[in-house]
């Protein structure tokens, strides 16, 4: 079972209604993007599908077990060393002490941090705080992934190692993603389907299907991004002229 | 090109080399250099002084009474007293405190009712408790520790509560997504993350332990009470002994530096170290 979305709004009281009546369903196994402007809402979706937000009106299905969830500053516990933090995933899953250790060690070699076990969060450079936290996600062992801007923070470089291991990660566990960046490259590079939500408040604009054929031509990913920026820009300059109307 | 690559490379040791060693070097020439010039300064003021040696003793003359104070015993014996009931006093007061102020943190009416009494507690000197509790205990332990218990606990609890208070949201977040029940999270992650405030608060629950021990000790004398450090001083103010209230007051400051320095300071860093941080002032390498 993927995740279902029904005319789902939220409001905060001050800031008025932030999303506004989504509707989607992202299928079992799916990797989708979730693309905006700063502020149009995608993290506040993301926290109604983990359960850390209500919806205000309209309903969402979501697996019995919830969902793993990766932040955006990998949100490490400081006084635990990497392979500790993941371990305590596993241990508030109730995994018995004397499976943990081998199950730890087989996370952290998945995102090539084997050798990084005993260091401490301020000892890891970003990059591989947000692998360690991935690997804490994926302890958690639950179907549906969601990652809210996990690597905006990165240099190009580190990203682009990053992306190559999400993709072949979701290759191999078969995971239902729900990835929300503004990163309009990161988006086509990564899922198979792109939301673009439009700003204050949140609405589906558009839905794109991203094929490999389309992910691996330049050409045509070039110009996918570029329409997909265009748009972003529109609800940016139309965000910032309400702003200005209502101030 | 190669050359300024080569003097690069060349200047970091020399640097690491330099700075590293002076650096805790500072740390501890600094102080004792302070306490050099201070006690160097008292004695030149006690000998330039006009007034007799025994109304304003210098530091050779207090140094004078401490083979005699160790001779009889009542000195190693004073701070053994008093060291025992300051260390199970705090025990007992942590052992109150912490689960007070869990409590508190978790129940925001009572906070909004018992905090400010906490906090009014913490500035209420603990001397004013010494006649209350010589009323309703005598002149016993229980007098002692009930000072001292209300001079430690408010502190612990204000500690423990303000490291609660600063734990980022997102580790709340991060419990409920991990599927964290109540107990599991206040045990795998608040109470760790409230750690340096909780230190913080015991740092300071001992210092005013200690202090509100001196006061308590220093007023109730006498009856089945063992003789503390601040009955000493009490003793020293009755013989008009100048030079041995000086020695018991430097008593007094070197046992509460020394606990300081050797169980808190040690455990603050270490937790600070852990988590990648400094107290202000310190360096991190």
């Amino acid at each position: 079972m993927g995740v279902l979305l029904n005319e789902v709004s939220l409001s905060y009281p001050g800031t008025g209604l932030v999303i506004d009546r989504l509707s989607t369903e992202i299928e079992d196994g799916e990797f989708i993007a979730v693309l905006g402007a700063s502020g149009c809402g995608k993290s506040s979706l993301l926290n109604m599908i983990a359960g850390l937000l209500a919806p205000t009106s309209g309903w969402l299905e979501v697996p019995k077990d919830g969902a793993a969830f990766m932040f955006q500053d990998a949100n490490l516990l400081p006084w635990l060393t990497a392979s500790e933090n993941v371990d305590l995933a596993l241990k508030l899953a109730g995994h018995p002490a004397d499976k943990r250790g081998a199950r730890v060690e087989e996370l952290l070699k998945l995102v090539q941090l084997g050798h990084a076990s005993n260091k401490k969060p301020h000892e890891l450079s970003g990059g591989m705080r947000q692998r360690v936290a991935l690997a804490r996600a994926l302890a958690q062992d639950r179907q549906v992934l969601l990652m809210d801007e996990p690597f905006a923070a990165l240099d190009a470089i580190t990203r682009d190692m990053l992306h190559e291991q999400l993709r072949s990660l979701w290759e191999q566990t078969g995971k239902t993603i729900i990835f929300v960046t503004h990163n309009v490259r990161e988006a086509i590079r990564l899922s198979g389907r792109i939301l673009v939500l439009s700003s204050h408040p949140g609405r589906i604009l558009e839905t794109r299907r991203i094929t490999d054929e389309l992910r691996n031509n330049p050409t045509q990913a070039a110009a996918l991004a570029d329409e997909l920026t265009t748009i972003l820009r529109k609800e940016q300059r139309k965000h910032e002229l309400n702003d200005r109307i209502s101030n | 090109m190669s050359s300024m690559t080569e003097s690069r490379t060349k200047l970091k040791p020399v640097l690491a080399l330099k700075l590293r060693p002076s650096g805790r070097l500072d740390a501890l020439v600094a102080p004792l250099l302070t306490v050099v010039v201070l006690v160097s300064l008292w004695q030149i003021v006690s000998w330039v002084s006009p007034l007799r040696e025994d109304l304003f003793p210098g530091p050779i003359s207090v140094a004078q009474k401490l083979p005699q104070l160790l001779a009889d015993g009542s000195l190693v014996s004073a701070v053994g007293n008093s060291l025992f009931r300051a260390v199970s006093g705090f025990v007992i007061a942590v052992v109150i405190s912490t689960p007070l102020a869990l409590l508190l943190a978790h129940q925001p009416l009572l906070r909004k009712g018992v905090g400010p009494l906490v906090s009014a507690m913490q500035v209420l000197p603990s001397i004013a408790w010494v006649p209350a509790a010589i009323i309703l205990f005598g002149l016993s332990d229980a007098t002692i520790y009930t000072v001292l218990l209300l001079g430690a606990i408010p502190s612990i609890i204000n500690g423990l509560l303000s490291g609660i208070d600063m734990i980022p949201s997102q580790y709340k977040s991060l419990s409920k997504v991990l599927g964290a029940s109540k107990w599991e999270h206040m045990l795998h992650i608040e109470l760790p993350a409230a750690m340096p405030g909780y230190v913080a608060g015991l740092r300071q629950g001992w210092a005013f332990a200690w202090r509100s021990l001196m006061a308590a000790e220093l007023i109730a004398v006498g009856g089945s009470l063992a003789l503390g450090v601040g009955s000493l001083l009490q003793r020293g103010r009755d013989l008009a002994d100048l030079s041995l209230v000086m020695l018991v007051i430097l008593t007094i400051l070197l046992v509460g530096v020394l606990i300081e320095l050797a169980v808190f300071a040690p455990i603050e860093r270490k937790l600070l170290r852990d988590r990648g941080m400094s107290r202000t002032g310190e360096s991190n390498g």
